[in-house]
């Protein structure tokens, strides 16, 4: 009897095939990454000017928090997992994820925890106020009822992060076909191997902070407020702990994704592969050794800043050597340039920029002038966007055609491509420059002397985000009408999923294939 | 008159100077750098940087140069056969041991400086600094203990935010009452909070440091000209965050005391002024200024308010309730209120209060003297 | 299920309980143990003051602050403003607070030190900021605190700054505010 996927939308609300849970956590994202993108357009429509235009201060501080939380915990972190669920099983021959129950709870926990934290923005007092980084009193004595929602759905989320690091460790352990050893994985599963492991580490901490949260708004415990013997700091020392590491669960991945597409498009294999393996895990125990950078002015006693400052500058050791393997890979290949590599080039180049303020702002004495400022703005985004999105972005259209069979259009690729290379950068070069001027974060308004940044700031985040719209369509014709893809797709790519049919059959690997 | 060769070189140099004015108008209104500004320790940051950021130009410059080269050279389309080597350890060695070297070289001139700014010893003086939701308190720390204290407001008009009015040069910069200290003498910050956590920054001095409520971390500096340095506060504190600026004045000493006397002298003036009786238009028209200026930004230059936020002054409980809560709540605050027993001398207090029952239709016909305040504020 | 799986998941099950469990009965007093033994934080104690010899050679200046929290409606400040006092030497100061509210209130003085490096040095022999501070509507009281400052203060500090700050606990100790009535 022929065995396919069910009819309708029960199909989906109780698939445990690992395609299946791959495609709603990319269309989830897709969606976050829309909302969260609506909330950075409101935020640099107020800022287009100086003076207050369009919002209220109090809401313009519920609009860069939210912004920040869908974009990390809704967008980034979901279109990962999407990916690892898609690609991970299919990259060592298994058949699907080892806990295939758990990985559908994994998912659909997501929508509920997300739906509550969007409805914040219509309780009375408003959505969180605070800043995605949520420091205590503000976040605790002095917040909105809606803190406590805020709690829940950041609890359910990183209970769907840990199951889904569980599952992704025990499908890489247990499930890779005969053959695979771990030096032989493909290094996108090498990077989600490690991700999966500082998920596990840290996302319960995340969850100690936020329940001690809960417990000083609720319980009458002090853990953050002086009055009882607690201290502020400790919230930002626990905060990020976890918050260090989560940003390198944001571009770890990004990594493997770089490291697949590269390769492909050079027709030359990756260059250093053992040595990208050791990076990865060297960037991800160095990450957890580093917290306190974010926490320079607070007043730490001389030798934690200066510790802190030098494992700061020691990750930037790693991070090279995988950019100049990257360099490398490219150098005296045969190279094409289609959709997939130009987003992967321009993430070599834009997210070694993004490393280099990086670098700037572990110097600690100099980040007295640039914490808290656009300049912090501008790394971040500069490792988040044309890093992480970038990556993603680079990663859809690298496997679109295996997911559904169908080519997108190149030309409309490369559009993309151009409008948000131009948009993004038009976007936050200029921060560095206001930042360096003096322009605090997290304000709604400001003097004169910073406006021409942030108007060509506010005109390029516009331009991107028109360009995602794009994306969207582009998808959406591929899936409906695009060209048949074969099963190899691109010329020079190499690994286990490239020798499935296109698009891949429901169920891959029931037999694993032999390695050699 | 100059000689015919030396009227040649001043013609360039005019033309030079007339090609630097658009450039100046240019470097303000699209400011590149930080300042190097007028400490020691602001020039040892900003070299710092500059030497970092030259690093990082010379590292991008090698890597990005081999990638466009590559990019330019290495494509398909120009019949090249792509090479196969994908491994070498020597290479490997190389660009993992160079970077470490550039980092240790980094690491020297950064500890000098992280040493040089935690040397908060031996200060001429000591200025208290908290910070509030959301303004700055100032409080100079005298050994007899004739401490200095006064707030220290945005003074930008709410009309110049709205759009109404255009925007002066110090928008959003200026306050009220700035902070003076002497040129050439070393001044120590001790700095907490009052609520929740905010920093004070003044780039110029290169000086930031974080206010967490309950603790209390020290800062210094050492300003080498007289000047007037401006910063903002640097971490989130709510509503108002972007607008609590923090203006400092460096003057000479004899200035410096000239300043220092004549707050003494102010606060003498408003403890005499707390014991004179006001007549009834004189506290009603000065609240009204008081009102414009501390209270119409929440509940409104006509007293209804924001609902769901701000309550109403127009017919509040409060405000034709007892005078002695309604004092006490000016003074002490409550639940979302800001107290202003502090930021306020009797007399405004007195006039506010006496403004807010009488306008907006309260009409209580009550008046309040500044001694009682101040008979309230001493638990009268 | 098969019996050798049911009984595995019992035990495990079994496990799990017993170790959260043990985590719940054993951790507090082990933390505590812990601290005592290493010496680290001894959090909110009274200094034993041993016999110390006097430093009369050198001289630490200590100043005191006052800061009210989040609209703390007290008086609150220090009766001393700077002492000079030899490394090793007693010395007793006084705070004067006055409750200036028509309700009884119970305050917690917070004291915070810089520079850190002078934080172990530092000590509280007797403290006001060791208890809660109960007082009746206009009540005032001049509270104590007794110091000394330790020899091994690093050389380069000479002055040191204590901080109090005085927060409202008055909703948070209902049977105290209670007693005052």
């Amino acid at each position: 009897m022929a065995h396919g996927p069910a009819h309708g939308l029960t199909r989906w609300l109780y698939t445990t095939n690992h395609k299946d849970i791959g495609t709603m956590y990319l269309w989830f994202s897709f969606a976050m990454f829309f909302l969260g993108g609506i909330f950075a357009l409101i935020i640099r429509a107020e800022l287009f000017e100086p003076g207050l235009q369009i919002v209220e201060p109090n809401f313009f501080n519920q609009m860069t928090t939210m912004h920040g939380l869908v974009m990390v915990f809704g967008a980034v972190m979901p279109a990962f997992v999407g990916l690892a669920n898609w690609m991970v099983p299919m990259m060592i021959g298994a058949p699907d994820m080892a806990l295939p129950r758990m990985n559908n709870l994994s998912f659909w926990i997501l929508p509920f925890a997300f739906a509550m934290l969007a409805s914040t923005l219509f309780m009375e007092g408003g959505a969180p106020n605070f800043g995605w980084t949520f420091y205590a009193p503000l976040s605790t004595t002095y917040a909105p009822a809606s803190v406590t929602f805020f709690i829940f759905a950041v609890h359910i989320m990183g209970a769907s992060s840990i199951m889904g690091a569980i599952n992704i460790i025990a499908t890489i352990l247990n499930m890779r076909a005969p053959g695979m050893t771990l030096m032989k994985m493909p290094l996108f599963v090498w990077t989600w191997l490690i991700t999966a492991y500082l998920l596990i580490a840290v996302m319960p901490v995340l969850a100690g902070v936020v329940t001690m949260m809960l417990m000083d708004i609720h319980f009458g415990t002090s853990f953050f407020d002086a009055a009882g013997g607690g201290d502020p700091v400790l919230f930002q020392h626990v905060f990020w702990f976890f918050g260090h590491p989560e940003v390198y669960i944001m571009i770890l991945p990004a990594f493997g994704v770089v490291s697949a597409i590269i390769p492909t498009f050079a027709r030359k294999p990756l260059f250093g592969y053992s040595s990208m393996v050791y990076a990865t895990a060297s960037i991800a125990i160095l990450s957890f050794m580093v917290w306190a950078h974010h926490m320079f002015t607070v007043g730490m006693p001389f030798i934690g800043e200066w510790v802190f400052m030098i494992a700061t500058m020691a990750i930037a050791v790693p991070t090279g050597v995988k950019v100049f393997n990257w360099v490398t890979t490219m150098y005296k290949g045969a190279m094409t340039f289609e959709t997939p590599m130009l987003f992967s080039i321009a993430f070599v180049i834009l997210f070694t920029i993004g490393g280099f303020s990086g670098l700037m702002l572990a110097i600690a004495p100099a980040d007295f002038q640039y914490h808290d400022t656009y300049f912090v703005v501008a790394h971040f985004h500069y490792v988040l966007v044309p890093g992480a999105i970038f990556s993603i972005t680079a990663a859809v259209y690298y496997w679109l055609p295996k997911w559904c069979g169908r080519m997108y259009d190149e030309t409309l690729g490369k559009t993309h491509f151009w409008l948000a290379f131009i948009g993004l950068n038009l976007t936050f070069f200029p921060m560095h420059f206001s930042g360096l001027a003096g322009m605090p974060r997290r304000i709604p308004d400001y003097n004169p002397l910073f406006a021409n940044w942030n108007m060509l700031s506010s005109i390029g985040s516009f331009l991107f985000g028109a360009a995602q719209v794009l994306f969207l369509y582009i998808i959406i014709r591929a899936i409906v009408s695009g060209r048949k893809a074969t099963d190899q797709v691109w010329e020079g790519a190499h690994g286990l999923e490239w020798t499935v049919p296109s698009p891949a059959p429901y169920h891959t690997f029931t037999t694993p294939p032999k390695v050699d | 008159m100059l000689g015919k060769s030396k009227r040649l070189l001043v013609l360039p140099l005019h033309a030079i100077m007339a090609a630097c004015l658009p450039i100046a108008a240019w470097a303000t209104e699209w400011p590149l750098n930080m300042t190097e500004g007028v400490t020691s320790v602001s020039r040892e940051i900003h070299g710092l940087h500059m030497q970092i950021f030259w690093w990082c130009v010379a590292i991008g410059v090698v890597v990005f140069g081999v990638m466009f080269y590559t990019i330019f050279a290495h494509r398909k389309s120009r019949g090249v056969k792509p090479a196969h080597f994908h491994e070498n350890v020597t290479l490997e060695l190389i660009w993992t041991i160079i970077p470490i070297l550039i980092l240790v070289v980094m690491a020297v001139p950064a500890t000098k400086t992280l040493v040089h700014i935690y040397d908060t010893d031996d200060a001429d003086l000591d200025i208290l600094v908290t910070g509030y939701q959301w303004k700055w308190k100032y409080e100079y720390l005298d050994e007899n203990g004739e401490n200095i204290s006064f707030f220290s407001l945005l003074s930008t008009p709410a009309s110049q935010i709205q759009n109404t009015e255009e925007k002066s040069e110090h928008y959003l910069l200026e306050v009220d009452e700035p902070m003076y200290i002497p040129v050439n003498k070393k001044v120590r910050f001790l700095v907490t909070a009052a609520d929740v956590i905010h920093s004070w920054w003044v780039p110029q001095l290169g000086v930031k440091r974080d206010a967490i409520p309950g603790y209390i971390h020290e800062a210094w500096t050492r300003v080498e000209q007289p000047g007037i340095f401006r910063g903002q506060c640097t971490e989130l504190c709510g509503k108002d965050h972007g607008f609590m600026p923090v203006v400092v004045h460096a003057v000479e000493q004899a200035e410096f005391d000239t300043w220092l006397e004549g707050k003494r002298a102010k606060a003498r003036e408003i403890a005499e002024a707390a014991k004179q009786t006001l007549s009834f238009q004189e506290l009603y028209s000065r609240g009204e200024a008081v009102y414009t200026k501390n209270c119409a930004a929440c509940h409104l230059p006509d007293g209804k308010g924001v609902a769901g936020a701000f309550p109403a002054i127009a017919g509040s409980p409060i405000a034709t309730g007892p005078v002695r809560d309604h004092i006490n709540r000016v003074v002490n605050g409550g639940v979302g209120m800001p107290p202003f027993g502090e930021q306020l001398t009797p007399v405004e207090l007195a006039a506010v209060v006496t403004y807010q029952r009488n306008a907006f239709g309260n009409n209580m016909g009550d008046q309040i003297q500044p001694i009682d305040v101040v008979n309230f504020k001493q638990g009268q | 299920m098969e019996k050798a799986t049911r009984k595995t998941v019992a035990r495990l099950t079994v496990s799990a309980v017993l170790m959260f469990v043990a985590v719940f009965t054993i951790m507090p007093p082990l933390y505590t143990l812990l601290c005592e033994v290493t010496g680290l934080r001894k959090v909110g104690g009274a200094y034993e003051a041993e016999e110390i010899k006097v430093d009369s050679e050198r001289w630490v200046t200590v100043q005191f602050v006052a800061t009210h929290n989040d609209s703390m409606p007290w008086d609150f400040r220090p009766m001393e403003f700077k002492v000079r006092v030899n490394p090793g030497q007693k010395k007793v100061i006084k705070y004067f607070a006055r409750n200036n509210t028509d309700k009884p209130m119970v305050a917690q003085a917070v004291p915070s030190i810089s520079p850190f490096s002078a934080v172990n040095y530092f000590h509280k022999i007797e403290c006001f900021c060791f208890n809660h501070q109960p007082l009746a509507a206009g009540e005032s009281a001049e509270l104590g605190l007794e110091f000394v400052v330790d020899q091994d203060l690093p050389k380069q500090v000479s002055t040191i700054t204590l901080s109090y700050t005085l927060f409202d606990i008055t909703a948070q100790t209902q049977s105290e505010v209670a007693q005052l009535q």
